[in-house]
């Protein structure tokens, strides 16, 4: 990594404690700009833990956490970082719950204080990339398993983030539909984090690899 | 997880579809004339002019056009619950004698108090089914929103219409589960201990998303307001449906009190 560029999402020194159990323990971690990060470990190993972190879903118990260039303490100082950085959710079914995958895709656009207009047609365009354009007015909860998947990445995406955040994208889509995906996000030019237990995947996408073990990082 | 559970439809009943001209209308005003119908109708005292309200519903009803089928069965559970009404109401009223049935004897007055309960109920049922059953939910909350109903309300209600289905899906694969393991409810200590953690992880699980559902909205900007990508106007149409309906009921009330006039007059 040439030092000279400021990452975009920094901990420093962060640990985190989940029910007296200690997952994370004075880890420091860096994502560059154009970087697609692989971050491996063990089930429990904190992967889930860190993208959450750096979203400000969770508090970390001690130390740091700077995302383009500020330190993030408060729920209000992760406004904006949640609109520069997408996370995927493991579990697409916690990610939709609008009728229809417009609905669900223009959610993040209105949010963001885009006019109706604008979020429709920014909804409308994802899903279109996606190859998802006839689904839009499909109802969510009839979706299968991928495709919820695939609007899932569209409601992260309509949102237009500098950084992807993905939570085991791969994990229960067959091979067509994991291939798809993969394809697709290899075409963005987003930095990207990437949670996978899924080789080949990450060997298509990934810049570099972090393992998580013991609460920390492992060289 | 992602396992596929074979998705039953959110509804136990398939949606309503009403006629185009009932859907050009806002949603506003058809919440704001099914409710001030159900007002009118209900203060209602005389049979003539309940009868008058449900021919109103009627007619509004074939105007909608809506399918037959369909109505007749969200109509149903109703009809059970008037029909034992009808039956019993005559018996237990005191009155003037009807006719007697062995030792029992039926009223008139018990007879007339039927029949307005019938008229009365049936008409604002059959109204509130026609306008406020045919808008789909999102559209519901919406309209209620606008006419000044909580925002935490109006969300409640939305995000239940999707998550009731999350529960029950959940609730299919915790039962296939049980059943994987030859379970067979019975009558005992086992299956009534089984019931409740059953129930209780149901509750867990569903708080749990609850959670993760909040986390990926705050993810996607969600800050305790939602904004939604149509928002239906108020058209010169509506305003004239409105003020149509207005003299409707105006006219349902008047004749109510004329009626009285009437009935008084021939008391005398």
């Amino acid at each position: 990594m040439t030092p000279m560029i400021a990452p975009l999402l920094e901990l420093q020194r962060v640990s985190f404690d989940y029910h007296g159990q200690r997952v994370l323990h004075e880890l420091d971690f860096q994502v560059y700009p154009g970087e697609r990060v692989a971050l491996i470990g063990a089930n429990g190993a904190g992967k889930t833990t860190l993208l959450h972190l750096l979203v400000g879903l969770k508090r970390p118990s001690a130390g740091q956490i700077i995302a383009f260039g500020r330190v993030r303490m408060c729920e209000a100082d992760f406004y904006d970082v949640r609109a520069r950085v997408g996370l995927l959710f493991q579990d697409a079914d916690d990610q939709l719950f609008c009728p229809t995958a417009l609905e669900d895709v223009a959610f993040g656009p209105l949010n963001l204080g885009r006019s109706p207009q604008q979020a429709r047609a920014d909804a409308l365009a994802t899903l279109e990339t996606l190859g998802l354009r006839e689904f839009a007015e499909r109802v969510t909860y009839r979706l299968s398993a991928g495709e919820k998947r695939l609007v899932a990445l569209a409601t992260v995406l309509a949102m237009r983030p500098e950084v992807l955040l993905l939570d085991e994208p791969t994990t229960g889509l067959d091979d067509a539909t994991a291939a798809r995906l993969t394809a697709y996000l290899a075409t963005l030019e987003q930095t990207m984090l990437l949670v996978s237990h899924d080789g080949p995947f990450l060997a298509q996408l990934a810049t570099r690899a972090v393992r998580l073990a013991g609460g920390t990082v492992a060289h | 997880m992602t396992t596929t559970v074979p998705t039953p439809p959110a509804t136990p009943l398939p949606p309503l579809r009403g006629a185009d001209w009932l859907l050009a209308h806002d949603p506003r005003l058809r919440l704001l004339a099914a409710g001030l119908f159900a007002l009118v109708v209900v203060s209602l005292n005389q049979l003539s002019s309940s009868g008058a309200a449900l021919a109103l519903a009627l007619g509004l009803t074939v105007a909608a056009r809506l399918d037959a089928r369909a109505l007749a069965r969200r109509l149903l559970a109703l009809t059970g619950f008037l029909l034992i009404m009808l039956l019993t109401l005559p018996f237990t009223t005191p009155g003037t004698s009807w006719f007697t049935l062995g030792s029992l004897s039926a009223s008139t007055a018990g007879r007339d108090l039927a029949l307005l309960i019938l008229c009365k109920a049936t008409a604002v049922m059959l109204t509130l089914t026609i306008l406020v059953g045919t808008l789909d939910p999102l559209a519901f909350a919406q309209a209620l929103g606008r006419l000044g109903v909580p925002h935490r309300l109006t969300q409640l209600l939305l995000l239940t219409i999707r998550q009731i289905h999350l529960i029950d899906a959940e609730s299919i694969r915790l039962r296939q589960a049980l059943r994987a393991r030859a379970f067979v409810p019975r009558t005992d200590w086992q299956t009534w201990r089984t019931y409740g953690w059953l129930i209780g992880m149901l509750l867990v699980r569903s708080f749990a998303r609850a959670e993760r559902l909040l986390e990926a909205m705050r993810c996607r900007g969600f800050r305790g307001r939602f904004y939604r990508l149509d928002t239906p106007t108020w058209r010169t149409a509506d305003s004239l449906a409105a003020l149509g309906w207005l003299l409707l009921l105006g006219g349902l009330l008047w004749f109510d009190q004329h009626a009285d006039v009437q009935a008084l007059g021939a008391m005398l």
